[in-house]
């Protein structure tokens, strides 16, 4: 029974989306968050990653066996991640900047390894580059709800991501910025609390 | 056996290409990357070290053989003269080596400031040797023709506390600094003449 291109699209975005549903790929998730700008930018760096290698590693799938399926993995993954840690100091140095160590770290991600060996290693070049297009899209939108959250709340400033431009006093001047939202302790709050909204609302 | 074969062939295979694919989009985009650095950390580093030169250094630059390698020297113009320039040199780092812009007065062979570039120090930790002004400003009005050390190296530099590894690497780029400025003193000097305007 296969689903159609669609369906492997949209899981991503709500019944499998990655931080709040799969709970993996918590790393980044959780580090990067501190605003809009690392976490979007992050969001679509890991997007980037999944899509070529889903689709590189359902294209081979036949061609790599089954006992050395995790380093090619790997190898095919990190190669990824370079590629994009070269293009962001290329053209988004200042990200690339912020993102520090958590660029290379994408290759650790589970949800990249997850994806490639649960999906693209089982699965057709077209249903592959739909789960992993979804997957990464979801992935984005949680960073970006998370950073939102935490960038306001913690900050009192909103940035658009590589606009440059931040607003600053979003909730007012009177507003004490509750700095704890965008520490470590903060992040682990946060999720926390948006796994339970969304258990609330997948429950109903 | 023939097994064994298959998955080491179908390993390098994979590694190979990726490791090719790399190295051409290493050599493609290094040009790209280094205007970049100039930009987002060289030239800030440099703006640090030349502080209240009345050009723009990043501009005035003009290169000079070291050895086997080709250095990029900046010349900074106070009081209407070119008599400073700056020089990035290298320090043994925690992770990588620490990248340093030093600038030197040529007419008294003092450092006019220091400005910390590329490095992979420890945030919070080592990195605070690209924060820390009162660590830096100890090497302003030194004389780049002496050794510097940190005090524990029986040195004259206070190292910045917790971080005496990073700040050891600092002193190390400033003494290889001094090795280039003294073996190119002569040709810096007629370099730096051509910029009086």
């Amino acid at each position: 029974m296969a689903k159609s291109i669609a369906q492997e699209f949209t899981k991503g975005l709500w019944a499998e989306i990655p931080p709040f549903r799969l709970v993996l790929g918590l790393c980044p998730t959780l580090a990067v968050t501190k605003s809009v700008e690392t976490g979007i930018g992050m969001g679509i760096a890991t997007t980037f990653v999944l899509v070529c290698s889903n689709l590189i590693i359902s294209l081979l799938r036949k061609a790599i066996p089954k006992g050395v399926r995790i380093v090619c993995f790997i190898i095919v993954i990190a190669t990824f991640v370079t590629v994009v840690e070269l293009l962001m100091q290329a053209f988004a140095y200042p990200l690339f900047q912020k993102l520090g160590i958590f660029t290379p770290l994408i290759v650790v991600n589970c949800i990249i390894l997850g994806r490639a060996e649960a999906f693209a290693s089982k699965n057709n070049v077209v249903p592959s580059l739909a789960d992993g297009f979804g997957i990464g899209v979801g992935f984005t939108l949680s960073l970006g709800a998370l950073s939102v959250f935490r960038e306001v709340l913690g900050n009192n400033t909103f940035t658009i991501p590589f606009e440059g431009t931040s607003f600053t006093e979003v909730l007012g001047s009177s507003f004490q910025p509750f700095t704890f939202m965008v520490e470590a302790p903060g992040a682990f709050v946060c999720l926390g609390l948006m796994l339970c909204i969304m258990n609330i609302l997948g429950k109903k | 056996m023939r097994e064994m074969i298959k998955l080491f062939v179908v390993v390098v295979i994979f590694s190979a290409f990726s490791g090719s694919l790399l190295a051409a989009l290493h050599n493609a985009t290094e040009e790209k990357i280094k205007i970049q650095e100039d930009n987002f950390i060289r030239g800030p580093a440099l703006k640090k070290a030349m502080e209240g030169a009345s050009n723009d250094p990043l501009l005035d630059k003009f290169e000079l053989q070291d050895g086997e390698e080709i250095k990029s020297f900046f010349v900074g113009v106070f009081d209407g003269k070119p008599n400073a320039v700056a020089l990035e040199a290298f320090g043994k780092g925690y992770e990588d080596k620490i990248g340093v812009i030093v600038a030197i007065n040529l007419e008294r062979d003092e450092i006019i400031g220091i400005g910390v570039t590329t490095n992979k120090e420890t945030p919070g930790v080592g990195k605070r040797i690209e924060t820390d002004i009162s660590f830096s400003a100890q090497f302003k009005g030194r004389s780049i023709m002496d050794p510097l050390n940190i005090r524990s190296d029986g040195g004259q530099i206070d190292a910045i506390s917790g971080a005496s590894f990073s700040s050891r690497g600092v002193c190390e780029a400033l003494n290889a600094t001094s090795g280039i400025y003294k073996r190119l003193k002569k040709e810096i000097l007629k370099k730096a003449e051509a910029f009086r305007s």
